[in-house]
């Protein structure tokens, strides 16, 4: 019924959709299939987020400006998710990356500049099904986990959301339930 | 199951003892406020966490409450291990707080106690017939299907076509999933073996979520309602009728609840009508429950009668009121999810009855000094995990800002867990460290194995303590 299949070798490296993600394809009774990609787990691997099979993979300049406004920049490596270069990097985000990109989670939420974000690779419904319970959402959010580094990203600049403290001092002690 | 959590926090040469109390898996959100220590364990060298369970097993609703087929959400324990590992933090599992300790107690001996308990109990119904066979709470019902022990008994009655789920939320759709999945997806996963076999035998082909407004005010969130939508061998069964100025308000909803209704509009024009052999799964709305129905001969529930309700007011604000119409669903099995519901632990901790939490500014206790809580018992029990999580994180800033402050005088050395580990055993409470906690982690991989599932849970409280202490 579910299928699972690594892609990998037969995908284009040019977008999110390439390097790592899981393709698994559902099979409906009246013939539909849903396809549904899968960020491969981050985990404890380090070494295996970024395509062994590419030595030459090029150096870009990440800047991320935290929950405090402060600034870190680091050097990332194409093909690694943004969620990968977090953990890679040891970038001090509480609770970043949760469900380890798998789109069961919205904590690797960043923002992007504008320019960038319109040249991100589009986005997926199950990636924004995720989005849309993030806190914080702009019209440039994006999950980090779905974004893979690219040269054409080199010096950009990334924002990690500030969080729930101010929409939860907005809404006093309104009852959610 | 009450989650307690308890900091003692180590400053300068004496260590500070935090000290987390989780219990019970509604609080295992707690196991979620485990995070906070992450920061508290690194605003300070000096902080120690001890947290105390009342169960064997940490984790808490990531662990019983995470429906078995969404294994990616509980990546989380990953993170979760790793903080319980290090080495300033302890887990001290099969503590009862309440029972077998004192909030006084843990208080004395520790700087700070964060109450991340949870929320044990769950809203009724408040309807006759509520105790009849045949009608459980979802929180017992999902229970069951996830190994807590204490719902191992449960036993659901599935011989009956239809079930009706009182509540519209993640945890409603969770239920529905489970009643309607494919054998064959849910025997991958660590589901116990026990509800296995009784979903194999179960004749329900049609399952039905009650709620008390409209399409526009349904409280499941997108991703598990795609879940529905792309189950194999079912067919959406709602009531156009319900949705009848519902295309209008669409243009102006915002993104997230557009999306949502626009997902579940799209099932209404699909045509299901000639389609054989599938289960059904669907909303009903407007509808509040009035009584539970019984069998002619009394023994169990056999449906149940609802108000049919119309709205008033606008925005998130609509409320439902109801008419004076009736109308009436024949069911098997009715299952109520229309909430949990925080319970005090200790009369010593002050308890706001009414919301059902524990009355705090910014995660401090009111008219306590050194009692903090998060979480549910805290805020109240809705959001997904990374709502507790972001809590969580709140909490431990202010605890933070209290040690800096003086707020929490740490001049005076604290003895933790050195003076509650002999109390407990002079009253025959033996804990469970982590490392226990990671012989029967190994103990239920390794039975999971042998059948091609991730786990098989142990369900007896006698048995975990048995492998935690070879």
């Amino acid at each position: 019924m579910a299928q699972c299949l690594c892609l990998r070798s037969l995908l284009t490296p040019c977008g999110t959709r390439s390097l790592g993600m899981h393709l698994r394809i559902q099979s409906c009774l009246d013939g539909t299939k849903i396809y549904k990609w899968q960020h491969r787990q981050v985990g404890t691997c380090p070494t295996l987020c970024t395509d062994s099979k590419s030595p030459a993979a090029s150096k870009v300049t990440v800047h991320f400006i935290n929950q405090d406004g402060v600034r870190n920049s680091v050097t990332a490596t194409e093909g690694e998710s943004l969620l990968d270069v977090v953990v890679n990097k040891n970038l001090d985000i509480s609770g970043f990356g949760a469900c380890e990109g798998t789109l069961a989670c919205s904590t690797c939420h960043l923002i992007f500049e504008e320019d960038i974000h319109e040249r991100l690779d589009p986005v997926m419904d199950e990636e924004v099904d995720m989005l849309d319970l993030a806190y914080g959402l702009t019209k440039t959010s994006r999950l980090g986990c779905q974004i893979v580094v690219q040269p054409w990203m080199e010096g950009m600049t990334v924002h990690v959301p500030k969080g729930i403290k101010d929409q939860r001092e907005l809404a006093g002690s309104k009852k959610t339930q | 199951i009450t989650a307690l959590s308890w900091h003692t926090y180590p400053w300068s040469v004496w260590p500070i003892p935090l000290c987390s109390t989780n219990q019970a898996p509604s609080g295992w959100m707690g196991s979620v406020t485990v995070q906070m220590f992450v920061c508290l364990l690194q605003g300070s060298p000096h902080i120690q966490v001890d947290i105390y369970e009342r169960l064997p097993v940490p984790f808490g609703l990531v662990r019983f409450g995470v429906a078995p087929d969404h294994p990616e959400v509980k990546n989380v324990i990953n993170t979760f291990t790793q903080t319980a590992q290090h080495k300033r933090c302890h887990f001290l599992g099969n503590v009862h707080v309440g029972k077998d300790i004192t909030i006084q107690e843990l208080m004395q001996a520790y700087h700070a106690v964060v109450l991340s308990y949870g929320a044990e109990g769950n809203r009724t119904m408040g309807v006759s017939g509520e105790g009849l066979p045949g009608v459980y709470s979802a929180k017992d019902f999902v229970g069951w299907y996830n190994g807590l022990p204490c719902n191992k008994e449960l036993q659901p009655d599935l011989s009956h076509e239809t079930a009706v789920i009182l509540g519209q939320g993640n945890v409603a759709l969770d239920v529905a999933r489970i009643l309607l999945s494919p054998l064959d997806l849910l025997k991958k996963t660590d589901i116990t073996q026990n509800a296995l076999e009784t979903l194999a035998a179960s004749k329900v082909q049609r399952v039905l979520m009650v709620g008390r407004r409209g399409p526009l005010q349904v409280a499941c969130t997108i991703k598990e309602l795609r879940e529905m939508v792309n189950m194999p061998y079912t067919a959406p069964d709602m009531l156009p009728a319900d949705f009848q100025h519902v295309a209008q308000a669409l243009a102006d909803l915002p993104r997230p609840r557009k999306r949502l209704t626009e997902l579940i509009m799209k099932t209404l024009n699909e045509d299901h009508r000639g389609r054989q052999g599938v289960k059904r799964w669907g909303f009903r709305f407007f509808r509040s429950p009035l009584e539970v129905l019984p069998s002619a001969d009394g023994s169990r529930a056999s449906g149940i009668r609802l108000a049919v309700n119309k709205l008033e007011g606008v925005g998130d604000a609509v409320t439902a009121v109801p008419t004076s119409e009736v109308d009436e669903i024949a069911c098997g099995m009715i299952i109520s999810s229309i909430g949990y519901k925080s319970l005090p632990i200790d009369p010593a901790v002050p308890f706001d009855f009414k919301r059902a939490i524990v009355p705090n500014n910014m995660g401090r206790v009111e008219e306590t000094t050194g009692l903090y809580c998060s979480g549910w018992v805290k805020r109240g029990p809705t959001g997904v995990i990374a709502t507790t999580m972001n809590d969580s994180f709140d909490t431990a800033r202010t605890i933070l800002q209290d040690l800096e402050s003086g707020a929490i005088n740490v001049s005076v050395s604290r003895p933790g867990s050195s003076e509650v580990v002999p109390l407990l055993e002079k009253r025959g409470v033996r804990t469970v460290s982590f490392a226990d906690w990671e012989k029967i982690n190994a103990e239920e991989t390794k039975q999971g194995t042998a059948v091609g599932k991730p786990r098989e849970k142990l369900l007896d409280v006698r048995e975990m303590l048995a492998v935690a202490w070879t």
